[in-house]
Order: C-alpha cells, then structure tokens, then sequence
C-alpha cells in the first residue's frame, strides 16, 4: 500500500472556480482508478490560486492479475472461423487450448492479464485527466499554441507533481514532465529570506524553451517534495497554506479580530470568506478605514463597492448612543438601512481587505494603498449619488422610452404605462384595500421561516398602520409610484450597480420628498425575489408589485416567451411564485383571468396603435379575442388566459409543496374549472387536504373510487360540471335532473339502504352547496363526510348490478349522484390513494 | 522573515540616468522610459503610438493584426486612449477622456510572461515584498474587434493596474500560436507611485512640470466638445464616408488601410455615443457595423498573408 501525491500547478485559477475544480479531480481520479480497478483508502483534494493538489492513501502497488477465458468455434471449424476468433481476442492459434464441451471439443482462448503497476497507471491516467478536465473556460498558450490542437487548461499549466511512494511517475504532457519540484509563495515563498532582484541580464524571449525556463527561474530556489507526508508543511515553510478550508478560517477568524480590535464588528459574508480564500496562498486580513464624509452614500452602495469590486469586507460600530456619545457618525434624518440585511448597529467607515503577504512593513503600505483605491471607487459613488438626485425621478423615467423592454413588447416605458393602470385597477376594484391587510409586519413567503419583524419601509413611522386612505388617494399613489417604480434603471448609480435596482429609486424617491408610500413601493416593488425574501405588505407596494409581475408573465406568455424545461430566461416561474405568495399573505381576492384581461386588453391597443375600440374591449373582458390585428401576439387572450392559469396552478404545487400542500389535492381543485382566485383555491385544498386526512375522507374517497368504477363499466361518463349538480338538486328531492344517467326515481329505491343513501344525498347535497357558495370549505367537507355511512352500507348491502332493469338503473344513479356531490367540492378523480 | 527589496541598488536599475535610485519614486515620463528600457532589454520593438485616434491600445494595429498568423512578434508602446464618455471636464481626479496605456504584446506567449511582468514592476519602483500583487481572474472580450482571451487584471494593493490576456481569438480567428498582452494603466500606476490623489498633480518629467500643466486645458475643451459641441450631422457623415472607404480598401485587397477607417469609424461612433445621440436600438445596429468592418480587415489581412487557409499545427511554423 502506497500514498500517491499529485500537484498540478498552473498561473492563478480564478477563485470562483477552485471548489468545482476540486471536485471535478476527485472524480476523474476516483474514475480512472476504478476504471483500472484500483482504489484508495482515502481522496483529498486542496486548491490555492496557483495549485490543484490530491493526496490519495494506501493505494495498491498493482491491480490484480485477472485470467479470462473465451470459448471459441469447436475443433474442425474453418480456418476462417478459427483465426477470426484468434483476431477478436488478440491471441494466436497456439493461444488456444482444446476442452470438451458437452462431448464437444472446442477451442478456448486462454487471456492472462497480469497485473499491471500503479504507478504505470497513474502514468496513464494523470495526463488523461488533465485533457479530460471540464474547466468552464480553457485557453492555449504558448510555442505549442500554433495548434489549437494543443494542450488547454483554464491558465497556462506550468509544472506537475506526481509521487508514487515518494518517487516520480514516469509522464509528460506537452512538454511538462512530472518531478518533485515546486514553487512556493509567489513573493515570500523564498527559504533564504532574499527576494528575487531584478536580473541585470535581459532574458532572451526567443530562446529555446527549457533555457528560458530556466532563466526565469533562475534565482526562485525550487523546493522538493518528497511525498505526502512533507508536502503540506514544506509549503508551508514557503508561505502557502495548501488547505483552502484552513485559509477560510484564517481568513473568517482573522477579520473579525481586525474589527474587534478596532472596536467594530465585522458583517459576516461567507461569499467573501470563500472567495478570498481563492485569492491567496497566504492570507492576511487587514482593517483599514475611509472618510467618513462617504457615510452620506446609502451603505449598500458602500457594501456593494466594497464587495464586488474590492472583495473587502465592511464593518459596523456599536449602535450610537442617545446622547451621540459613541462618536459613532451622525445618522440624524438617515433611512433606517435596508430591513432585509440583518446586523446590528451602523456602517462604520473601516473595511477589512486581504492580503496575500506579510509584508515587510506590517502591512501598512498595503492598507494605505487599498484606502485609496477604495476612496476613489466611494467617490464615484458619491458622485453619482449626488448627480443622480439633481434629475427628479419623474424626469429620469422619460429615458425610458429608449429602453427596450422586449423586442416584441416596446420599451420599458410603455410597459410603466401598463403597470401603472394594472395598479391603478387593482386599487379601484378594492383588491388591494388601504388598511394593512395582514399587519405591518413583513411577512416572509413559503414558510414564514425568519424572525424577521421590522418595518417594510424605511420609514420609521409604520406605513401599513398609518391612516386608512380613501380607495381613490390609494389608486392615485399606487398609479404615481408605477409611473416611477423603474426610473432608477437609467440613473448612474443603478448603471454602476444594477442589483441596486428599486433600492436606489426608493432612496431617491425620499430625497425629493415623494410620499413615503410611494417611496417604499418604488424600493420594494421587485419583492418577493425568490422563496424567503420579504413579501410586501405595504398597499401601494402590493399593487405595483402584484401590477409588475401579472404584467410581465401576461405579456411575455401572449407573446410565446414562455418558460420551457429549464429555460425561463425572464424569470417567471419567480415571478409567478411572488404574485402567489404576495395574494396569499396579503389575502387578497383576486381574479387572475381579470387580471389578465386587463393587460392583454390594453397591451393589445398599444401594440396595435388601433383606435380605441369599446365593443372590442368588451370583447376582451369576455371571452372575446382581441389579438387578430395584433402580429406580436401570437395567441388568442383565451389560449394566454388559460395557459396563464395552467402556469399558476403548476408554480402553485412547487411553492405550496413546502408547505406540506398535496399537489394532487391542488390538481383536484383546479380540475373543476373556473377557480382563478387563488385564496379561495386554497383554502379550499386546505380544507381538502385536511378532510383526507380524517377517516372520514378516506372513506369516502375509497366509496367514491367503487362507485366511479361501477359507473365506468356501465358506461356512464364523466357527469356535468360541478356546481350546478348541488344546486339542480337542492329542490328538495325533485329528481328530475337531465344528467346523461339514469334518473333515480323513488319507486325504484326499495330498500333501506337506498332510501337512507337518497335522504342522505337530499340533506347533503344543499348543506354542501350552501357552505360552498359562503367559502365555508370544511362545512362542505363535513356535508359530504354524513354521507359516509350510507355509502357504506349501501354497498354492504346492496348489488348494484341488479337483473332487474329498473332496480339497476336506479342504483346506477344514485351512485351517479353520489358522484356528483362529492364534485361539487373537488375533482376526487385526481386523488391519488 | 522575507526582506524589502531595494529598489535604489543602482546596477540593478535599467538606465534611467539615475533618478529613480536617490530613492525618489519616477516621475511620469521616467516611469515610461523604464519600462521602455525593461522590454527592449527584453527583446521587444519599441514602437511610439498609432497616429489615429483609438479607445484602446489593443487596437493598434502592432497587437490587433500582429495577434494574427505564425510570425513571433514582441513590441512595446505607449498608446493614447480616447474615451470620449468618460470625458469629466477636468474635475475628477481620476477619469479623463484621453490618458495613455502602456502595451506589451508577447508572440507567442512566453513561458515566463508573469515574472517577466512581475520583474517590470519591480523596475518601475514597485516592491513586491511591501506591496500586495494579485492576479484576479478577469477576461477579456471586445465584439468589436471579434475577440476574445482568458487573463486577469492585475492588483496592486486592490488597485487595477494592469490588464493581461492572452489572446484566444483575433477578427474571428484562432490565435495560433497565442500572444500575451499586457496593458498598463500608466495614470493610474503613476499616481500610486508618486503617491498622489489626483491625475493632474502627477510629476511629469521632474523639472516641474505636472500633468496637469500639459493636460488640464485639452480636457476641459474636448470634454466640451465631446459633450456639447461636436456636430452630430458631421460625425454621422463621417462614420458612412469612414464605412464606405474601408469597403473601397477591402475591395482593393488593402488590409491596413481598411483597418484604419474601421479605427476611425469606431472612435466616431464613440463621440455620437458621447453626444448622447445614438438610442439603445441604434447602438447595437452601430456596434455591428464597427465589428464587420474590423473583421472584414482582419479577413483581409490574413488571405494576404496567405494564412486564411492554416488548417493546423506545424504546417506554419
């Protein structure tokens, strides 16, 4: 058993995709090892930007010998069959052995793979996995590029290590022969402590290739491995710390003490941690500090230079005391920041970078250097975060008249147009009421997981407890905000930062003074982005939000940009998914297919610049098709419409699937047809479900499923839409009804069981269609649970298929009845169980 | 514990008749004669800058159509940089619509190409033992030029210093063999050596003179014109009559010419950007008449080399 080293070492790989590259090793090298039967006790794999390294343990010396044997053509078949045989198993005829075969003689191949050596494995494998290597981008380089045939890898590969036990694998790769030789920290990794100087002589560009290598290298002393046990802490004397899990908490430790130390504390973000550990091979973390006049910029402006660009972590002070006594800096008249990122206390003006070197001053050039970095990037900043606000927003939004929404679908301004008259309908129609529909509290979608309680608006004073506004004030300020909610996209600071998007509109919305309804709505209209983001609350924020979405999935469904298997390019799964949750919380009654009308309708007259036309609205708000002008459409509102619908009952099953929602329940009641409303729809698969739950729903159900099954061998079909079926019958008995079955008369019904099952079916059926029409669901459940016991027994005790025309057919309907009660409440067909 | 290099060690120095070795960080135009000093020691042309106006030095026609074909090639230069949107009248320290990049350009790549850029640091008066230096992944990509590198961008204590890519694709065509390029933001590293905020305090050649003394006045009046003067109907004309001539070259068989009216045609179209008249439709539309021009000279310039037909390796070289 032998321990196996490989080092593969190449110019910086980019940090964000060291962790796949790791895993990608692991497999290919767990792959060919298994290909060649061989295994290791134990696989680990480390990266740092410069390296790939796996140390593999107690490897076999040689995979085992194996002995095969094939049977061939008997004795005295033709030589042609014979030497073809010789030929398939790459033996010759004196290979070949002779045993009998049942009394038959016949010719036997007899193969002997001994076993071969690991190490030529390994020698066989290493370059196939460096060839195979799925890097998400690869390049040549180099003298050997004149071929795009030649090696790639995601930089240029500069030098392997491979060691079997401690000596070299025998194998090259274009030119790279693996040895025991490596290189440490670019600047530090230098054992005699004197740094390379630059070379007075000129390095010839133009020589051969292994005399330039070794002129580049000619004052970095090499270090040599000699196996698993010394690689790591060899490397380690060189300042590179191989195991990037160990720079990630050197790094995570590390910063949270510069901050501490400073008085701060550092805002954790494991991103960061992650990313900086892909960026050096010996980290350092250093705080250092900017003006504090960059307070003025909202902070995640500050967070976001910081982050994305710098990789600095940012830091906060304790929260200021009343008295300002903290010297924390002034924050008087500030927003409150944004509630979705939770910390404690302000933005402090300190960061904390990570430097891939002790340096030789302690660090203080290199802290110097990246304060001013940072102060020009927070200078820009401020600089569009000033310019921005000379331009009122209102302003800003003309520019997006340039601004192509979809190629099919015009810009972004008439899309405002539309959002603006959704929300302002949505308003109007009161399905979007002014007093907080749920609380001011902002409730999180899915399953209301977070402790999350602050505020949905920047502003102290709670919006959605504030005063009750006329429906008329609530549709003016969610038409105003719509008109605004996208002007941020054409400022520079959403430019420099598109995730800002909302954010920045809301900040500048304040700054001119807009009301603070208006200003939440513009910042948090694109909430909920995604499962467990806030969802909005606030009046005028639900409706321009609700507006923006319906929009978006409407238009782009009626002009067939429709999610397709893992394509959704516009994100309207997510998008579906938010109006969901934003109906659900906020419990608004709404119906989609309205909705929808609305937008078509007037997307239709913009598109089409057709005069307004007030038969063919109508036409449109029925079930008439308004798109035949209209060559961007390219389905009818009815085939939109209901594939709009078919889309919301499919994300509905995804969001509610969390919840623990059985989707067939939810198929169940979508089945009936006509339900658009998705409160309702779901409370009652809620009641459903719970209903299915009971004993009593599993009765019926499995009652339903018999009686189903008898009226499908009769023939008899699928019955009339629900609703009506309650309703026809529940005059009290008169039987008459015109269902394609037959008609249960009470002459026909001699037995107790049957008359019991009628008056069953005459006292449910109304009860059922009366709680159904009230929205009471689980009063519908309990009506149609009384009938449990009289199917029961009247399948215990009578046949069905009774010889006598008459009896037969009365029984047939009043299963087929029995059928049509429970549709009433659900398609019980799509139950499964 | 790992030392500071010593920087002031003269007989390490290229020749720079001794100023940087009192200790004293270069001035601007020294800075410029190192490394000018350091590539042709290194084996470099050193070439002086494209006379045409170009938003990039990539674009001379020493990278963008020396990137083509089998010839090694290794040049150095310094290119002005036209940037007409990023034209701030002056005021801010930091961004100006005409500076300088410093372009190395390695054909094919060499094996040492990092330390080789790491050693012209260190000329230039960058320890890297005080300083941290990074290579941060970041690749390169311009539609106009139909090109495309894997690199980085080079950091210098979290400052941007230089761009290094080496070229996968030029006009469309593989690179073969692959050239590296280096791009220095010479302001930018200036300033960090010279320790000063803003562009216009820099040193420029050690006899007091700033940048600013030379070129405040231009920024301010091509920020104007750029912005607010520059006559849209001309510059419209001048792109078609730009366009037209490269096709007039093209038909010729004249692939340098042609290249140059796609240059021109290409910066015009960056002052209609900055005169704000071009609409988000339009851009695109633009942009790919830029691209098909640049190709079509990239095209051109490899049948008249006779190198459109490489098929493979060896064959050229």
């Amino acid at each position: 058993m032998t321990d196996f080293l490989l080092e593969l070492r190449s110019e910086e790989i980019p940090a964000r995709m060291q962790a796949k590259a790791r895993g990608d090793l692991e497999k290919l090298f767990g792959a060919q090892l298994s290909e060649a039967g061989l295994k290791a006790e134990s696989i680990t794999v480390y990266s740092t930007p410069r390296r790939l390294a796996l140390i593999a343990k107690n490897l076999p010396d040689a995979t085992e010998a194996v002995s095969e044997e094939a049977k061939g053509p008997p004795e005295g078949a033709p030589d042609q069959a014979v030497d073809g045989f010789c030929r398939k198993q790459g033996v010759t005829r004196d290979d070949l052995e002779v045993r009998d075969v049942k009394g038959r003689p016949t010719w036997f191949a007899v193969i002997n793979r001994p076993g071969r050596a690991t190490r030529e494995v390994l020698a066989e494998a290493i370059p196939a996995i460096i060839r195979a290597f799925p890097w998400p981008k690869s390049q040549r380089w180099g003298e050997a590029s004149i071929s795009t045939e030649s090696l790639r890898w995601v930089r240029p590969l500069s030098g392997i290590i491979a060691l079997f036990g401690g000596e070299v694998v025998d194998m090259e790769i274009d030119g790279i022969k693996a040895g025991r030789e490596t290189m440490g920290h670019r600047f530090m990794g230098q054992p005699s402590g004197v740094s390379q100087t630059v070379r007075a002589e000129p390095v010839e560009l133009r020589t051969d290739r292994s005399e330039t290598l070794r002129q580049a290298q000619g004052e970095r002393p090499v270090i040599l491995i000699d196996g698993v046990d010394d690689y790591a802490a060899k490397l380690r004397d060189a300042y590179v710390i191989i195991d990037h899990d160990e720079r990630a908490n050197i790094i995570r430790d590390g910063a949270a003490k510069a901050a501490s130390d400073a008085g701060l504390s550092l805002v954790e973000d494991e991103g960061l941690v992650v990313e900086n550990a892909g960026l050096t091979e010996w980290p350092v973390p250093l705080l250092g500090r900017f003006d504090e006049s960059f307070l003025d910029v909202p902070e995640e402006v500050i967070q976001l230079s910081a982050r994305s660009h710098q990789k600095y972590f940012v830091c906060t002070s304790p929260l200021p005391q009343a008295g300002g006594a903290g010297g924390g800096p002034e924050k008087v008249g500030k927003p409150t920041p944004n509630p979705s990122r939770k910390r404690e206390g302000n933005l402090a003006n300190a960061f904390v970078c990570t430097a891939n070197l002790e340096a030789s001053d302690g660090g203080k050039a290199v802290v110097e250097g990246n304060q001013k970095v940072l102060a020009a990037r927070l200078s820009d900043a401020k600089f569009f975060w000033e310019l921005d606000q000379k331009t009122p927003l209102a302003k800003h939004a003309k520019k997006l008249e340039n601004i192509v929404f979809h190629e099919k679908l015009g810009t972004v301004a008439d899309k405002v147009e539309r959002v603006a008259k959704l929300a302002r309908w949505l308003c109007e129609e009161g399905i979007v009421k002014s007093s907080p529909q749920v609380g001011e509290v902002a409730a999180r979608s899915a399953d209301g997981g977070g402790p999350d309680k602050e505020a949905p608006t920047p502003n102290p004073s709670p919006q959605g407890g504030g005063a009750i506004l006329s429906k008329e004030k609530l549709a003016d300020l969610a038409e105003r905000a719509a008109k605004l909610c996208k002007a941020d996209l054409v400022t520079e600071m959403v430019g420099e930062f598109p995730d800002l998007q909302g954010l920045m509109g809301g900040y500048y919305a304040e700054k001119e003074g807009l009301p603070q309804e208006v200003a939440g709505a513009i910042r948090d209209h694109y909430k909920p982005v995604g499962q467990g983001d806030e969802v909005p609350t606030a009046p005028v924020t639900v409706a321009v939000s609700l507006a923006d979405k319906l929009d978006t999935i409407s238009t782009l469904f009626a002009s067939n940009n429709r999610p397709t298997g893992s394509k959704d390019p516009f994100a309207l799964r997510r998008a579906a998914i938010g109006v969901a949750s934003i109906v659900q919380i906020n419990e608004l009654r709404l119906s989609l297919i309205d909705a929808i009308c609305q937008i078509i309708g007037d997307f239709d007259r913009a598109v089409t610049s057709a005069p307004a036309d007030h038969s063919d609205r109508r036409g449109l708000k029925g079930q008439g098709d308004g798109s035949k002008n209209n060559p961007f459409v390219l389905y009818s509102v009815v085939e939109t419409r209901s594939s709009v619908l078919a889309f919301f009952a499919d994300r509905l099953k995804v969001q509610q699937k969390e919840a623990g929602v059985r989707h067939d329940l939810i198929d169940a009641v979508f089945a009936l047809g006509g339900e658009d409303d998705l409160v309702r729809l779901l409370a009652r698969v809620k009641a459903l479900q719970s209903f299915m739950d009971s004993d009593d729903g599993a009765n019926l159900l499995a009652g339903y499923k018999r009686a189903a099954n008898i009226l499908k061998q009769a023939g008899i079909e699928s019955s009339p839409p629900v609703g009506e079926v309650a309703a026809r019958s529940a005059d009290g008995g008169g039987l008459d009804n015109e269902a394609p079955t037959p008609n249960p008369s009470p002459q026909g019904g001699g037995e107790p069981e049957e008359k019991a099952l009628l008056s069953a079916l005459d006292a449910a059926e109304p009860k059922a269609a009366i709680a159904i029409e009230a929205e009471k669901f689980e009063d519908a459940m309990s009506a149609l649970a009384s009938l449990r016991g009289a199917v029961d027994a009247f399948f215990d005790n009578v046949m069905v298929n009774d010889e006598d025309e008459a009896k037969r057919n009365f029984r047939l309907g009043l299963l087929a009845r029995f059928r049509d009660a429970v549709h009433a409440v659900a398609d019980f067909s799509k139950i499964e169980g | 514990m790992p030392q500071a290099i010593i920087i002031a060690d003269a007989k390490d120095m290229p020749v720079v008749d001794g100023k940087a070795n009192k200790g004293q960080p270069l001035n601007f135009q020294d800075m410029i004669l190192t490394l000018h000093h350091f590539w042709a020691d290194n084996g470099c042309v050193i070439l002086q800058p494209y006379d045409l106006e170009m938003g990039a030095g990539t674009f001379h026609t020493a990278t963008t159509l020396r990137a083509l074909g089998p010839d090694p090639w290794n040049a150095a230069f310094v290119q002005p940089c036209r940037r007409p949107t990023d034209g701030r009248y002056g005021e801010n320290p930091n961004r100006l619509q005409h500076y300088y990049q410093y372009q190395v350009i390695l054909k094919p790549s060499p094996q040492n190409i990092q330390q080789l850029y790491l050693d012209s640091l260190v000329a230039i008066g960058i320890d890297p033992l005080l300083h941290d230096i990074r290579f941060v992944e970041d690749d390169w990509e311009s539609p106009t030029l139909g090109a495309w590198g894997l690199g980085w961008e080079v950091w210098c204590d979290g400052m941007e210093v230089t761009q290094f890519t080496y070229f996968q694709q030029m006009g469309g065509f593989d690179c073969k063999p692959v050239a590296g390029e280096l791009t220095y933001g010479l302001e930018r590293l200036a300033m960090y050596i010279q320790g000063v905020d803003s562009v216009y305090d820099l040193d420029f050649g050690g006899a007091g003179v700033t940048y600013g003394d030379v070129f405040l006045e231009n920024e301010k009046q091509m920020s104007t014109w750029n912005f607010e003067v520059a006559d849209t109907e001309t510059l419209f004309d001048l792109f078609k009559k730009a366009t037209a001539e490269c096709e007039n070259c093209l038909d010729a068989k004249l692939p340098i010419p042609a290249y140059e009216q796609a240059v021109k045609a290409s910066h015009i179209f960056n002052l209609l950007q900055a005169r704000g008249v071009i609409s988000v439709q339009e851009r695109q539309k633009y942009m790919g008449d830029v691209r098909d021009l640049a190709k079509g000279s990239c095209e051109a310039w490899m049948e008249k080399n006779g190198w459109g037909e490489i098929a493979g390796a060896g064959e050229a070289a």
